[in-house]
């Protein structure tokens, strides 16, 4: 059967028009590498004869204890991943399996934050903070984001969506009831664990007012904020040690996106987020 | 099970790294924050200096920790302090003096001024770095990183505009005059290179305060309780720096960013620019071509704020805390180290020993410029500074900024922002 | 079972966001000075303040801007990467990208293009003669500029969402509708958009959540300024809380940001999501 006109090739004009928005949305990217990888003279200046180096690298590595960085944001990233996956599958298992009075207010109480995120109350929650002692350390940052609402809502809905065959099946069987999550629940919510991951790594990847109220000192000090008082305009812009320093930090989830694209939205496409 | 042990592992890792350091009793820690807010690298000779201090004392151990720029800086200090748990000691603006004392955070350097040595050395350094570490008669900030307001101008484009290059501007008029030759347009009537930059992003209050003292008038009283933000002259000096924009067009307009003036400067957009001497080393080391630092022209009278951090101590330390941060600012401050100091960052060294001895007498021999800013200071006044510093601060830098970018006229402006600095002051009064 | 989550929860957003209600009729605590009960003078002092007048109209700008131009432009994004065009990959790559970098990070190489006399804009702008203009420094289109830097950071996220469904509409919806002989643009409106619905609803609220969140470039670009044309709520709190350390003052700003995002909560759970589903 002949394809209807749909599914011919885009018309000239969209093709034109997305190409032209891609190139402008790739241009700071494009001027991130080109400054990166000139010295500084060329940070303005485009010639294509400039020469390359990789002395900016150099120079941005050492102005910064950016391994530390890394290590802290590594750490902290995984920790919030691997809390928020235990906690919220918990949380929506029990919203799915247990009746119990008040659980649609409960669920509505959980639902706020989404909406009312713990950055919003920077103040109050630095108070607190600072009473359990948490200041500086990479548990305070990651702590008030254990709970993801968000995570809570995605894994409740997925999980509502198993068949209750199978449920009745593995009970019949003398699973228990966390055996039923673990065997029945999880494996079947896949994608949506992927696709939530990927959406909980980047935001926390590149989060930056919080850690920055919480932190102090290199001991828990992420990349986001290392770059922003290393890139602070008080000393003077250098775009080329800016730059330098921004590939750096960027490239880990740069890599992974470009290495990982198809499964990056394949996976949101699967967790069916409607 | 595998998310159980990555929770753990997460756990113990987290407590490793959180772990705050402990202290032992033979050794006294001193966590020591500093801000970095010139180019270079200013965390390795800090570090190094630490390093250097810590072998030579043995029972001490200065631990420095990088917070940013100075206002990351004394925004961490002090939730440090509420939170109960501030740095020992920590290199804050000098114009930060008045809030610390509010908040209770600091001790006055005084206290551990005891013996002979100790007074001669206090009384060493240059009055005008002295000044904003002074209020009700005790000295609370030991002068550190220090520095004034300098005009650099680029000689191969004055050559070009016919100036001679060794000249650089004495007088307003004589800046203004210069700046409308320095001044280049393109076919199309776009500016391709101003005459003269002076930033207004970040704080247009210290360079502003270049012109209200050139104008002979001074912003805030000693006591930080009052301020002149409507005196005629200061609107005076307002008007001057308006115009060189709108009426003689040798400035860019709106809001001229801080962090790029010196690109700027580099990229020969602007052949005369006003900023720190912090900067002359960054200045020197990418500036391909010749160039000049004067003193800033003179209006009424010459003069430049001083700008810069001192070194401030903690009052939440013990006692033997606070005895080895008080060590460790005079041992940063001895002149031999205070000319490295110097000399590695373009700062301007805190005392005239440090400007004695060989090592800074061959780089200012070498280097002629490097002796501007010092040579300023004679002229030099306090920086602005008050009670409620940053809030009162922002009213005087929104006014400016209204102004420059045309939102206001200079009186409406500086009224506005004198109503509001009282508002602010009243309950200091 | 519920437990854990749920402690934490009500410690980081339920109990916080009480007592900031609660703090917002204290006076701020000085060390000399604790804290007293002061009513309304927190919300007194908060409406004299034109500062934050200017944060709050400049968010309701801010948000104004980005959310129909990222919401839009993403859908336009996922058409044109759902379709059979050339270079798809690149397309998707160069859409979402802006997404993985740090705020902070790209804010200051959108710095460089606001840079005037030198900067990207400035170059290009020169090779069509277009006159000079100080992007971030000038009142005027100081807010437009961080509002593109917002939306081209945003668009890229919200485009995987509208690719998600867009991907899982039965490709026989399209073939029918051509047998009937329906244009695009109706197949469009009476069909595609309606089923897209739900996704666009989701997209909203993070559209509207991030309007109100996103402040890192503003630390960087302009840290507010110029005379506080591009200060946001989130950024006048931060600056209140942190700079000035006026608590009080601090919650009652946090109130108005809670108290709106509540709204918009309310109007989301009960209003949209009725037409959602059909």
């Amino acid at each position: 059967m002949s394809a209807p006109s749909f599914q011919q090739r885009a018309s000239i004009v969209d093709t034109v028009a997305a190409w032209l928005l891609a190139v402008l949305w790739i241009l700071p990217l494009a001027y991130a590498v080109w400054t990166a990888f000139h010295p500084s003279e060329f940070s303005a200046k485009f010639l294509l004869s400039a020469p390359l180096t990789l002395e900016n690298f150099e120079r941005a590595w050492t102005a910064a204890p950016f391994a530390r960085y890394f290590f802290n944001t590594t750490v902290l990233v995984a920790m919030i991943l691997a809390a928020q996956l235990v906690l919220c599958t918990l949380a929506a298992y029990a919203f799915v399996r247990y009746e119990f009075r008040g659980k649609n207010i409960v669920f509505a109480l959980v639902l706020v934050q989404l909406m009312i995120m713990p950055d919003i109350l920077l103040v109050e929650n630095y108070k607190t903070m600072s009473q359990l002692g948490l200041i500086d350390t990479l548990l305070g940052i990651g702590l008030p984001y254990f709970a993801s609402a968000f995570a809570i809502f995605l894994l409740r809905q997925t999980f509502k969506g198993i068949p209750k065959e199978l449920v009745e099946a593995a009970t019949m069987e003398g699973a228990s009831t966390l055996q039923i999550l673990w065997r029945v629940y999880v494996p079947l919510a896949k994608p949506v664990y992927v696709a939530f991951a990927l959406v909980s790594v980047s935001y926390h990847w590149n989060n930056f007012l919080w850690p920055l109220v919480v932190t102090n000192s290199v001991n828990s000090r992420p990349l986001t904020v290392g770059l922003q008082v290393f890139a602070s305009t008080d000393q003077g812009i250098d775009w080329s040690i800016i730059t330098a320093a921004t590939l750096i930090t960027s490239a880990p989830l740069l890599a992974a996106f470009l290495l990982f694209q198809r499964q990056f939205v394949q996976s949101f496409m699967r967790a069916g987020i409607k | 099970m595998k998310c159980n042990f990555t929770i753990i592992r997460g756990a113990i890792a987290t407590v490793a790294i959180g772990a705050t350091v402990n202290a032992s009793a033979q050794v006294t820690e001193v966590p020591f924050y500093f801000p970095v807010a010139v180019g270079g690298p200013i965390t390795k000779y800090i570090d190094q200096f630490a390093t250097d201090f810590n072998k030579e004392n043995p029972t001490i151990k200065v631990a420095p920790i990088y917070a940013g720029s100075y206002q990351d800086t004394i925004v961490k200090a002090l939730t440090a302090n509420k939170a109960g748990t501030p740095p020992v000691a920590s290199v804050l603006l000098s114009t930060d003096t008045f809030t610390l004392i509010d908040e209770d955070a600091i001790v006055p350097i005084d206290n551990f001024v005891k013996t002979a040595d100790d007074k001669a050395w206090l009384a060493g350094f240059y009055k005008a770095f002295l000044l904003n570490g002074q209020v009700g008669g005790k000295t609370w900030g030991v002068p550190f990183q220090r520095s004034t307001v300098v005009m650099y101008w680029n000689k191969e484009l004055f050559k070009e505009a016919g100036l001679d290059p060794n000249k650089p501007p004495q007088t307003w008029a004589e800046m203004t005059a210069m700046a409308q030759k320095l001044t280049k347009k393109d076919a199309s009537g776009k500016t391709t290179q101003y005459g003269v930059q002076i930033p207004s992003s970040g704080f247009p209050y210290w360079l502003f305060q270049g012109l209200t003292t050139q104008n002979d008038v001074i912003l805030s009283n000693e006591a930080g309780t009052q301020t002149k933000f409507d005196d005629p002259k200061v609107i005076e000096a307002l008007q001057y720096w308006m115009d060189l924009s709108k009426k003689y067009g040798v400035h860019p307009g709106g809001i001229v960013e801080w962090g790029t003036t010196p690109k700027d400067f580099m990229e020969k957009k602007a052949a005369m620019i006003w900023t720190t001497t912090g900067n002359l080393t960054n200045i020197r080391s990418n500036a391909k071509f010749d160039f000049g630092v004067a003193m800033l022209p003179t209006g009424k009278k010459r003069g430049s704020p001083t700008g810069g951090g001192n070194f401030y101590i903690f009052k939440k330390a013990t006692p033997a805390q606070q005895a080895a941060a008080f060590k460790f600012a005079k041992w940063l401050t001895q002149p031999e180290r205070a000319a490295q100091w110097g000399i590695e960052t373009g700062y301007v060294a805190v005392s005239p020993a440090a400007w004695d001895t060989v090592a800074l007498k061959k780089y200012a021999a070498d280097f002629p410029p490097a002796t501007v800013a010092r040579d300023q200071l004679q002229y030099a006044v306090a920086e602005f500074s008050t009670h409620d510093n940053q809030r009162v601060t922002k009213a005087l830098n929104d006014g400016l900024q209204a102004a420059l970018t045309g939102s206001k006229t200079a009186e409406a402006a500086m009224k506005d922002a004198q109503r509001e600095a009282e508002r602010l002051l009243k309950s200091y009064k | 079972m519920l437990l854990p989550a749920l402690v934490l929860l009500a410690a980081f957003t339920h109990y916080p966001a009480v007592a900031t209600i609660i703090d917002s009729f204290m006076s701020t605590p000085k060390p000399n000075r604790p804290s007293v009960f002061v009513g309304l003078d927190n919300y007194a002092s908060m409406i004299e303040d034109p500062i934050f007048w200017q944060a709050l109209r400049n968010n309701l700008w801010f948000a104004l801007a980005t959310i129909p131009l990222s919401v839009g432009l993403a859908l336009a994004m996922a058409l044109w990467v759902n379709a059979r065009m050339v270079g798809r990959g690149f397309l998707r790559m160069a859409y979402f990208t802006p997404t993985v970098l740090p705020m902070i990070a790209v804010a200051n190489i959108w710095l460089f293009f606001y840079t005037p006399t030198y900067g990207l804009l400035e170059q290009i702008g020169g090779l069509f003669g277009l006159p000079s203009q100080n992007w971030l420094g000038d009142k005027s289109t100081a807010l437009a500029s961080i509002t593109v830097v917002a939306v081209w950071k945003e668009a890229g996220f919200f485009m995987i969402f509208y690719l998600a469904a867009l991907q899982s509409i039965s490709p026989s919806l399209r073939e029918a509708a051509a047998i009937e002989g329906a244009g695009r643009w109706f197949f469009f409106r009476r069909v595609l958009w309606p089923l897209l619905m739900p996704t666009t609803i989701f997209v909203l609220v993070n559209a509207v959540i991030n309007a109100f969140r996103m402040v890192d470039h503003v630390v960087v670009m302009t840290r507010g300024g110029p005379d506080n044309a591009t200060s946001l709520l989130l950024y006048h709190l931060y600056e209140v809380g942190f700079k000035y350390w006026d608590q009080g003052y601090a919650a009652a700003i946090t109130v108005v940001l809670i108290g709106t995002l509540a709204t918009v909560a309310l109007v989301q759970f009960f209003v949209l999501d009725k037409k959602a589903h059909y």
